[in-house]
């Protein structure tokens, strides 16, 4: 009798979580697409990283989240609605970002997403708004310009197990690699001189770059990871928006503003 | 597949596994013979009758016996290349241990001294022996058999503490554990293998310690 009462009381809660799922994926459905939904609501909102410098990073001191990626969802939000603070702005990892925006939390991700051809089953990407991609970080004046500097008896520090780190075992196979606990240790070898060339991303590179000057990227990116805003599956109206901000925005001079005040560089 | 010991891992891995072993192997024999030489010249400066060298050899052990050994590692691996003295991982990683497990085995060898029995000292500098011919021919030979177990179980801390390499890229076990891990995601397997290579080096010891002290034991009695 009472182990009976809990299976049907189990029953009755698994009813309620698919039906309240189920109401969930209905409402946000509504017909009309993204730009029609964020009108109607008066605020854009867009997912993007709390944990990434440069990109999206939340100061804990002033709980502010602040980076590139964030500036542009203002400048989306001053396009669409006028007022560059009308943006809610939700925490997304690489995991969770592309169920957010298909259940209709977000409205687009602005999260240092490499565009992909998986992703794109999933996914409509705008244009590229930022070229990243692995590269090289050396110290100021060092005799290294570029991959083909990496010979033998050059050492070359990396993160251990990274993807990066398998990269450059491939593009230079004479190169001793050197992997590393995070980047910051990595960093540091680099300033005791144990190495030659630090090399990830060139994201994390410029973070590095504008944390010491006296180190700068070179050789341009060897790999090819452009970042898209992704934008819910078939709503080709609100790429398009977009589209035309991300145009706007390098006519205009603000995009290279931007990139500068972030990257501490000028685009390429 | 994930969470299941496969040994394949082992094969598939030799290389590296097998380069990791040496690196070990290497790094503690050096750090070992290096200590126990360093630890015994520290232990005769603590007890020497000459003050300054006292304070010098007590300096050296209270200092680095109570601060980390990855502090240690890191003077040689990131502070003395900024001084102009570049040294590898593998190297500073081996001087760290050195210097560290020596501060040890000094307080060993120090209270291993202090335990033979002071006539012994006064019956050799009373058929003429200098201080130092004292406690090269008469007293160290007797406190070193007091004082092998300590000793011993030293050496099977500074195996274990090898893994410190594997922090300043200096190819040890740990190292490519940790990169055979990041290739396979096996973390069980990887490091129950890793396991087995440490103590392959450190079960011979601690049964020697072991057989020691039994020896000792019976000969005291």
């Amino acid at each position: 009798m009472k182990k009976r009462s809990y299976v049907s009381l189990l029953l009755i809660l698994l009813a309620t979580c698919l039906a309240l799922a189920g109401c969930g994926g209905g409402k946000k459905n509504a017909e009309g697409g993204t730009l029609a939904a964020i009108k109607e609501r008066g605020k854009v909102i867009a997912g993007v990283k709390y944990d990434t410098k440069l990109f999206g990073l939340k100061d804990p001191a002033t709980g502010k989240v602040e980076g590139f990626d964030i500036d542009i969802a203002k400048a989306l939000a001053k396009k669409i609605l006028g007022d560059e603070n009308k943006v809610e702005l939700k925490e997304v990892t690489s995991k969770t970002r592309i169920p957010l925006l298909q259940n209709g939390d977000i409205d687009l991700i602005i999260a240092t997403m490499t565009i992909t051809e998986d992703r794109k089953k999933q996914v409509d990407f705008s244009d590229v708004y930022f070229k990243a991609g692995q590269s090289l970080l050396v110290k100021k004046g060092s005799p290294i310009k570029g991959l083909e500097d990496l010979k033998k008896g050059t050492k070359v520090l990396a993160v251990k197990g990274s993807t990066s780190a398998k990269n450059i075992r491939e593009k230079a196979p004479d190169a001793t690699v050197l992997e590393f606990e995070n980047y910051q240790d990595a960093f540091t070898a680099l300033k005791a001189g144990q190495g030659d060339a630090l090399t990830t991303d060139n994201a994390i590179l410029l973070g590095m770059q504008k944390q010491d000057p006296n180190y700068e990227l070179v050789g341009g990116n060897f790999t090819d990871e452009p970042y898209g805003i992704a934008i819910k599956k078939g709503d080709s109206e609100f790429v398009g928006v977009v589209n035309d901000l991300l145009k706007e925005m390098k006519e205009s001079g603000e995009y290279d503003k931007l990139y500068e005040q972030w990257m501490g560089v000028k685009p390429e | 597949m994930e969470g299941k010991f496969d040994i394949h891992i082992l094969f598939d891995h030799w290389d590296r596994f097998s380069a990791g072993f040496l690196h070990t192997i290497g790094s503690s024999a050096l750090a070992l013979v290096g200590s126990f030489i360093l630890g015994t010249i520290i232990a005769v400066m603590r007890i020497a009758p000459l003050k300054p060298l006292n304070w010098i050899g007590t300096a050296y052990v209270e200092f680095i016996r109570n601060i980390p050994l990855l502090l240690v590692v890191f003077v040689f691996f990131l502070g003395l290349p900024t001084l102009g003295v570049p040294l590898d991982g593998f190297t500073s990683g081996t001087l760290g241990l050195m210097v560290y497990t020596a501060s040890f085995i000094a307080e060993a060898i120090r209270a291993g001294i202090q335990s033979v029995p002071s006539g012994q000292s006064e019956a050799a500098r009373a058929t003429g022996l200098s201080y130092m011919q004292t406690m090269v021919h008469i007293i160290l030979p007797q406190a070193i058999k007091i004082v092998l177990p300590s000793i011993s179980n030293q050496f099977i801390n500074l195996v274990k503490n090898s893994s410190i390499l594997a922090v300043v890229s200096g190819f040890d076990l740990m190292y490519y554990a940790d990169l055979i891990n990041a290739d396979t995601f096996l973390p069980l397997t990887v490091y129950t293998i890793v396991a087995l290579f440490y103590l392959i080096l450190t079960l011979p010891l601690s049964m020697a310690v072991h057989y020691m002290e039994r020896r000792f034991r019976a000969a005291d009695r």
